[in-house]
């Protein structure tokens, strides 16, 4: 029923200061002692963690826990607010995000992201899919037309849309449009794809085929998923990790965290007597 | 119990009238103007094809010759060029204050940008003879018919610097407050979420703003600029001291090249209310010509409106319109 991990255990154990570029088989992010804080109010407590090439992680914990924080940390969302301030590494395919050297809109096309809140630009559904390929430079209309149908189709809503491409996203159920977001975060290929609670305004149908969409992407895409719901990181999450009050308690398989707890918080959160 | 539920839903029911009985009273107050405007003008305007009325640039009331031309083309041109010198800095400042300037900044200039919209026109007006008649005069006139007169429209001088250019360039000052205002409040009202996704797919801030938050808002934009072209049209006093004249010797815009002129001075409706009204020595026999004359300011000011809001229908449908301002 579960994967278990094939890959590096998680959370690391060891840390390589100055690691060269991780070559294919080794973690697609890793975080090293991350400290996070708006303005003073500390939001993550020293998170080591590291997120494997095509597994689905989940991270779960009570509201305020930070694990919004640490998935905005990764495509550096959290700079858009005053008065951040971070200490730790993050490294992205090897390259460590907070570099001076780094282009954020360049760590954010590989670091692809889908919100909460469906958010659908106020286009039409091909325009919308289009726009990561256009803002990269694309321009051919024949290139642009696969890229649409290629995304769509691997968000599972091509079928769904194929005749009304043209026609606003707005017009779109919300399970539509929340697949749409995940098609328009796809068609700029990235590397990792984060997701903060995707299915939170969803009825079951449309999160089951978001589940669905989900675990068939993770051959593709290092995805990294915030959910309330510890079902959903039970059935789709290889890797879960478990925070709370800005800590990383306890991280590993998704089988063992939900069979084995390491932790007795952890075992009260998910079995439901708090959070 | 039953007492009470009664009492709430007749407060409720005369609330309702209430509010509709006044708001019925200003559509009706606004049909009442229309149509007193036009019964008082009647004799002028009936007496006479109305297109020899619009289209003839003779006025001469002892000779029956009633051209409103000359008026109509002043106040079109002089309020397009301000709406022209207008907009684009008040875009550029709306959009760096709600997009780029940081929290304090803007907090601090909103209260600057009220007093702005708060001060007199006529205290505009005199700022236009100050500053600005001055500065076309000494500064501008001579140094763009030097070395920009390749621009035709830029290559005459005017000798006295009360021109159809200075009153423009005190409305375009006047509505800046109100332009910027409205486009401020429109381009916050878009949700944060559109802007996170547009970063979110590595667009830089220009970009999210030139291609997500700014298209989507056109409509509710063009909204705004037509309240401040409406005030634009309507306002006489700071035009009274920068260049409108009761009979100018040409129009300001002709068949000569460059067609439309920056320098020349200009009549205008709203200073011919005035003009007639109170400045001809045989006020009663003068009523239908003032009256016909706020009738077609009024009428100005519709058209104007009107041409803006089929305009902005035409880009809701272009665009969907997010916040439905």
């Amino acid at each position: 029923m579960f994967t278990a991990p094939k890959v590096a255990p998680f959370p690391r154990t060891s840390s390589s200061p100055g690691a060269p570029p991780a070559d294919a088989s080794g973690p697609m992010v890793e975080i090293e002692r991350l400290w996070f804080s708006y303005g003073g109010k500390v939001a993550l407590k020293d998170v080591s963690i590291t997120f494997p090439r095509n597994r689905i992680s989940a991270l779960i914990g009570p509201s305020g826990c930070g694990k919004t924080t640490l998935l905005r940390c990764l495509n550096r969302m959290n700079d858009l607010i005053d008065g951040v301030s971070h200490e730790g590494t993050i490294r992205v395919a090897g390259l460590d995000i907070y570099d001076p050297s780094m282009d954020v809109t360049d760590l954010r096309k590989r670091v692809g992201m889908v919100f909460q809140k469906s958010n659908p630009f106020p286009k039409t559904i091909y325009e919308n899919v289009a726009y990561g390929p256009r803002l990269q430079g694309v321009r051919s209309r024949r290139t642009l037309d696969e890229v649409v149908e290629r995304s769509l189709k691997s968000a599972a809503l091509w079928e769904e849309v194929k005749n009304r491409l043209h026609a606003p996203a707005l017009s779109l159920s919300g399970g539509q449009q929340q697949r749409l977001c995940i098609a328009r975060a796809i068609a700029v290929e990235p590397d990792v794809l984060l997701l903060d609670e995707p299915c939170s305004a969803l009825d079951p149908v449309a999160t089951a085929k978001i589940e669905e969409l989900l675990v068939g992407l993770k051959q593709k895409y290092t995805i990294v998923i915030v959910t309330h719901n510890i079902q959903q990181a039970a059935r789709i999450s290889d890797q879960t990790a478990f925070m709370l009050l800005g800590e990383l308690v306890e991280a590993g398989g998704t089988q063992q965290v939900f069979t084995t707890p390491r932790d007795p918080r952890t075992e009260a959160f998910i079995s439901g007597r708090f959070g | 119990m039953l007492n009470r539920l009664r009492f709430r839903q007749l407060k409720d029911r005369s609330a309702g009238l209430a509010m509709a009985v006044v708001a019925g009273l200003a559509a009706a107050l606004v049909m009442l103007i229309v149509v007193g405007l036009l019964t008082r003008s009647w004799p002028l305007l009936g007496s006479r094809p109305l297109g020899e009325l619009l289209t003839s640039s003779r006025w001469s009331p002892q000779r029956g010759e009633f051209g409103f031309l000359p008026f109509i083309l002043g106040t079109l041109w002089v309020t397009t060029l301000a709406m022209v010198l207008a907009v684009p800095p008040c875009l550029l400042s709306a959009i760096y204050l709600s997009e780029y300037a940081p929290r304090r900044l803007r907090e601090a200039i909103k209260p600057l940008l009220d007093l702005l919209a708060g001060i007199p026109s006529v205290v505009y007006g005199l700022w236009g003879v100050l500053v600005c008649v001055p500065l076309i005069r000494n500064t501008i006139a001579p140094w763009a018919s030097q070395r920009l007169s390749f621009i035709p429209m830029l290559a005459v001088d005017n000798p006295t610097g009360y021109s159809t250019l200075a009153g423009g360039i005190v409305l375009a000052v006047m509505v800046f407050p109100v332009i910027i205002s409205v486009t401020q409040e429109v381009i916050r009202a878009v949700p944060d979420g559109l802007r996170e996704a547009s970063l979110a797919l590595g667009a830089t801030k220009f970009e999210t703003t030139w291609r997500v938050v700014l298209p989507s808002l056109m409509p509710s934009i063009l909204t705004g600029l037509i309240l401040a072209m409406a005030r634009a049209a309507g306002e006489v006093a700071p035009l009274m001291l920068t260049g409108v004249v009761k009979l100018a010797p040409s129009l300001p815009v002709d068949g000569t090249p460059p067609y439309l002129h920056l320098e020349r001075k200009f009549m205008h409706l709203g200073f011919h209310i005035y003009d007639v009204g109170f400045q001809s020595p045989n006020v009663d026999a003068a009523r239908p010509m003032v009256f016909a004359t706020a009738f077609l300011l009024l009428a100005l000011v519709v058209a104007l409106n009107l041409t803006a809001i089929v305009l902005r229908r035409r880009l809701r449908r272009k665009y969907f319109s997010v916040t439905g301002l």
